[in-house]
């Protein structure tokens, strides 16, 4: 039941919004990955990015787990059995538990299946349209997982469609331009410093119309 | 007469597919004669040219309901290309939203045939409500910048367009020779003869540039090339397609000519002002639908006035 649930939910739903409604214009799609593990590292406007990362993932989709804050996408019970049976999601803690436990042990035990993981450097939404401070989280699991390429994909626009905090979803254009992957054995400083010019540097190839 | 469209029309499509054949035909023959890069992009633009007349071809024969929804859908696709691309403000996007919304209701009032609505919605009604809307956001900063820009693109990307689908629904017994869609490809396909024409003049006699700092590769003689070319199609096919005489449809082929290299070259100013090339990128080879609608932007809104002072007014209808 939750199967096609989830089908009808991707094919018919989330493509016909993304499609007709807003409208990608996708660069260097070849990019993506076509077997994990791997880790998509996207910046972070809107609840649509998620979306559009699974939707261009096509059928690949089942591999596909975006990593969510635990203590927002587990809120309720509907909110769980979405996030969990329809969306995929692999919940996480952002907060270090009392206990000690490790936030990212799902992520790796993740990637070791072979899954391919949504991660947002950033953390959560944030200001619209704006690329905040990278945290931590993505640096660890690359120097764990040394092997496993982390690819940088910069949308624009899903932010101007549906910023946080907003239900009216008004239709734009959106770019997504996916970068070339980076492991954690090719970069010898810091991590998040690299994936960060390589965000700076798709960030660069478009041309944005003012947002303020 | 099949599926309700009249003979003259579907030869007329028939003419576009033959066209389409002779096109395709000649790229492959020239292929070893052309630059790699100008034949991929030839071949690009005619495959997309294909799509486009095959789509444009269901959307007029179906039925009326289908010619809507599929003009609603260009008007559509161009605003939200154009909203894309300028400076908006966050405050606005529901004022954005309910810019969308007179697509559905633009459409909707050409069904019912309110003429007298048709023309004065967007123009006055439309005008006076987004800006009152926008105030109540409460943001001056950029006020009149978002009115204009916001006013200026639902005038050419829905009000304009949308003068194509009105003639559809202008009494059929009129033009009993190919009725609506007649008049649509009469005006579609002249706009877009005209934009080819005058790439392919312009390519092979081009000297004298027109408007260099907007729109480098358009020149005198692709401009004269163009328009001659669209008056000698008018005055051939205006008789047969639409209710016009010889030269009537001279006047319309003026009209088209002009006013087809007015709308390309003020699409062009606003990309330049932009910093973007394309608008977008749904048709390979031509960029987005704000690329390809450019011309008849103006040609629809043009041709229909001229048209109907002429034939479909009460004036004209000897009722005043």
């Amino acid at each position: 039941m939750n199967r096609v649930l989830r089908w009808v939910f991707f094919t018919v739903i989330v493509r016909t919004v993304i499609l007709l409604v807003l409208g990608l214009n996708v660069r260097n799609r070849e990019r993506l990955p076509t077997e994990g593990p791997a880790v998509l590292a996207a910046n972070h406007n809107s609840h649509l990015d998620t979306m559009v990362l699974m939707s261009l993932m096509g059928t690949r989709r089942g591999r596909v787990r975006p990593v969510a804050a635990a203590d927002y996408f587990l809120r309720n019970r509907f909110m769980t059995w979405f996030s969990l049976q329809i969306i995929g999601v692999l919940p996480i803690e952002r907060q270090r538990s009392e206990d000690g436990g490790d936030p990212l042990a799902a992520c790796g035990e993740a990637l070791e299946r072979g899954e391919i993981l949504i991660f947002f450097p950033e953390g959560s939404r944030g200001e619209p349209e704006q690329l905040a401070q990278f945290r931590g989280g993505v640096a660890k699991l690359a120097a764990r997982h040394p092997d496993v390429p982390v690819v940088p994909i910069y949308t624009h626009g899903l932010g101007k469609a549906l910023p946080k905090g907003q239900a009216l979803l008004v239709p734009f254009f959106a770019d997504v331009f996916v970068g070339e992957g980076l492991r954690g054995s090719d970069v010898d400083g810091d991590f998040l410093e690299a994936l960060r010019e390589r965000f700076e540097g798709l960030r660069k190839e478009g041309v944005f119309a003012d947002w303020d | 007469m099949i599926l309700g469209v009249e003979s003259a029309a579907l030869i007329a499509l028939a003419g576009v597919a033959g066209i389409l054949v002779t096109a395709t035909v000649l790229i492959a023959l020239l292929r070893r004669r052309l630059p790699e890069a100008t034949h991929t992009e030839l071949v690009q633009r005619v495959r997309s040219w294909w799509v486009m007349a095959a789509v444009f071809t269901v959307a007029i024969v179906v039925n009326e309901v289908v010619s809507l929804v599929f003009f609603a859908l260009v008007s559509f696709l161009a605003l939200k290309e154009y909203f894309s691309l300028i400076p908006t403000r966050r405050v606005d996007r529901s004022v954005i939203f309910l810019a969308y919304l007179t697509i559905p209701a633009q459409y909707a009032i050409i069904g019912l045939e309110w003429y007298g609505i048709f023309i004065i919605f967007i123009p006055v009604y439309v005008f006076l409500l987004l800006p009152f809307r926008m105030v109540l956001g409460g943001e001056t900063n950029h006020f009149l910048r978002a009115v204009g820009t916001t006013q200026w693109g639902l005038m050419a990307m829905v009000f304009g367009i949308s003068h194509v689908a009105y003639l559809l629904v202008l009494p059929g017994e009129l033009n009993p020779g190919a009725g609506g869609p007649g008049l649509v490809l009469f005006l579609v396909f002249l706009t877009q003869f005209n934009d080819v024409g005058q790439y392919v003049w312009g390519k092979t006699l081009g000297r004298h540039k027109v408007v260099p700092q907007v729109s480098p590769g358009k020149t005198v003689e692709g401009l004269i090339g163009g328009v001659v070319t669209t008056l000698v199609l008018a005055w051939v096919l205006g008789p047969w397609l639409t209710p016009m005489s010889h030269l009537e449809s001279l006047g319309a082929g003026l009209l088209i000519g002009i006013g087809g290299f007015a709308g390309d070259v003020t699409i062009s100013a606003l990309k330049r002002d932009l910093g973007v090339k394309d608008t977008g990128s749904l048709l390979p080879g031509h960029g987005g639908m704000l690329d390809r609608v450019d011309s008849l932007i103006y040609t629809a809104p043009l041709f229909f006035h001229y048209l109907y002072f002429l034939h479909y007014s009460p004036t004209a209808l000897g009722l005043l």
